[in-house]
């Protein structure tokens, strides 16, 4: 069975219609990420899933439970950490940890938790005095102290300095490893291209595309070359690279010049978001 | 229990809503009871001083129960914490719960302090029916709680918060006759007093603690603040939120 199903989802604030009947469902054991610019609707849909917010119309799954009927029981199994930091200023975070461990009944060890998300030099300072990025690791390891089956990432990592990211993907694979669920909201593309094993990319209240990273950038089937050639930059876009690397490398080498800067790139995932949210 | 000791923690640790909702009371006690704590009321022949006490328990209950709580829980809302919290397995019920009894014992501890400080300072006996007085305090503290619960929804920020609790609380104070009679007001100040809860609330602490009636001789008042405490409820009920406003 899978983790999340959802058919058909709609949700309108008003005249406003933020979803307009969303399909997808994450399998057990999986990273699946919901991709897309702001205003597109992924906090609506991830708020949706976990119980905070009234759909108009579908169906929703989540661990077998409706989330608009779920119980303590459900929310032992999942895991949140929201959009915007939500933390107490004055405790620290072991204190916070301690918090909301005992409300579990089988909580992970918070030194543990603290270990994981890189906050031990923090662990014992007032939770008002730590950076931005500091304050969304604590929000990670408030959603990972329950272990919980399933957790929800809304936007993990937005305000993190390249390190600190990388430590959050760590810690996103480690969950992975440990066969949790996990749905991640996020626009970074890279990010999702390096943690998600499939992506939804969200406009509009609409999936625009689904699948995994690869299958995404596969459906772009032009290689770019560029290479400069007489003090000029050249660009070239071909659906057969192979054979046009070898002629151009061929030429140069026969007229005993040299392809500066030469440069073969598949298209990222980058590419194909940008197109496919493009107006 | 152990969400209990984390408000308990939460309370202590937050220095400014501290001495707003708790030292306020004592200072104002020891200032206003060094000024005229000795002179004579002379309608009953009273000594100010204790009967200022009881009226800085009425003042307290307003500020730890009414504002105190109304403030800290528009900032949670606003700062995404009760919304965090709600996703939790622990019941909301359960958190409330555990907020109002610290809230409950945080007052008491405060009604405690003014009358060691009254009876060490001011040579006010020690009141006489410890049993009603604890009731009228759990009246009180139950009914103020209520009605900060249901101000909670009318506040739209964080930052607005203690504007608008100021607002209505400090005003409060003073004309339901905290420092001062409100029997020597004039009229109009007399006509609002005589609907405030807390002029009711005060004058139950003073029966209790200045004249030593029983509490159940006094049903007039502990009605009027049990009514204003249903409306708090209705209030709450209807208004109180979880999550800020969706934009």
């Amino acid at each position: 069975m899978s983790a999340v199903s959802v058919t058909g989802l709609r949700k309108s604030y008003g005249a406003y219609e933020a979803l307009r009947g969303i399909d997808f469902t994450i399998e057990p054991g999986e990273v699946f990420g919901l991709l897309g610019p702001n205003g597109a609707g992924k906090t609506t849909t991830v708020e949706i899933l976990e119980g905070y917010r009234a759909r108009n119309a579908g169906t929703v799954d989540v661990l077998g439970i409706d989330p608009q009927q779920s119980g303590s029981a459900w929310r032992e199994r999942i895991g949140v950490m929201l959009q915007s930091s939500s933390l107490y200023p004055n405790l620290t975070p072991r204190e916070s940890l301690q918090v909301f461990a005992g409300y579990y009944a089988k909580p992970r060890d918070v030194d543990e938790v603290v270990e994981i998300v890189g906050l031990a030099e923090k662990a014992d300072d007032r939770v008002r005095t730590l950076s931005g990025g500091q304050k969304r690791r604590l929000d990670l390891a408030l959603a990972l102290v329950g272990d919980p089956e399933l957790v929800f990432l809304d936007e993990p990592t937005t305000g993190f300095d390249p390190g600190a990211r990388r430590t959050a993907w760590d810690t996103v694979r480690n969950l992975r490893a440990l066969g949790k669920t996990i749905l991640l909201t996020t626009h970074y593309l890279d990010e999702a291209e390096q943690l998600a094993d499939r992506v939804a990319v969200l406009r509009d209240g609409v999936i625009v595309r689904e699948g995994s990273p690869a299958e995404l950038t596969g459906g772009i089937v032009e290689t770019e070359i560029r290479f400069r050639r007489g003090g000029e930059d050249v660009v070239e876009h071909t659906k057969d690279a192979t054979r046009r690397l070898h002629e151009l490398t061929a030429e140069a080498l026969a007229r005993g010049e040299e392809l500066e800067q030469l440069e073969v790139r598949r298209p990222t995932l980058e590419d194909v978001y940008l197109e496919l949210t493009a107006e | 229990m152990h969400e209990l000791r984390t408000e308990q923690v939460l309370f202590w640790r937050n220095r400014e809503a501290a001495f707003f909702t708790f030292f306020l009371p004592v200072i104002f006690f020891l200032v206003f009871g060094s000024i005229y704590g000795n002179s004579t009321i002379t309608k009953e022949h009273l000594r100010a001083a204790p009967f200022l006490e009881a009226g800085m328990i009425g003042y307290g209950v307003a500020s730890t129960a009414f504002a105190g709580l109304a403030i800290t829980m528009v900032i949670r809302r606003e700062s995404g914490v009760l919304k965090r919290v709600r996703a939790t397995p622990l019941p909301p019920w359960t958190y409330l719960l555990a907020v109002l009894v610290s809230t409950f014992i945080t007052f008491l501890v405060e009604a405690v302090l003014l009358i060691v400080l009254g009876r060490v300072l001011f040579s006010v006996a020690v009141p006489t029916r410890p049993l009603s007085l604890f009731v009228a305090l759990v009246i009180g503290a139950g009914a103020f709680a209520a009605m900060g619960l249901g101000l909670t929804s009318v506040v739209r920020s964080a930052e607005g918060s203690s504007a608008v609790v100021n607002f209505v609380y400090l005003p409060m104070a003073i004309i339901s006759g905290t420092f001062f009679t409100p029997k020597e007001y004039p009229a109009f100040l007399r006509v609002i007093a005589d609907v405030l809860p807390l002029t009711y609330f005060t004058k139950l602490t003073r029966d209790v603690m200045v004249r030593h009636h029983h509490l159940w001789s006094e049903s007039g008042s502990v009605g009027v603040v049990l009514l204003w405490g249903v409306v708090g409820i209705a209030a709450a009920i209807r208004g109180f939120r979880w999550q800020p406003r969706e934009s």
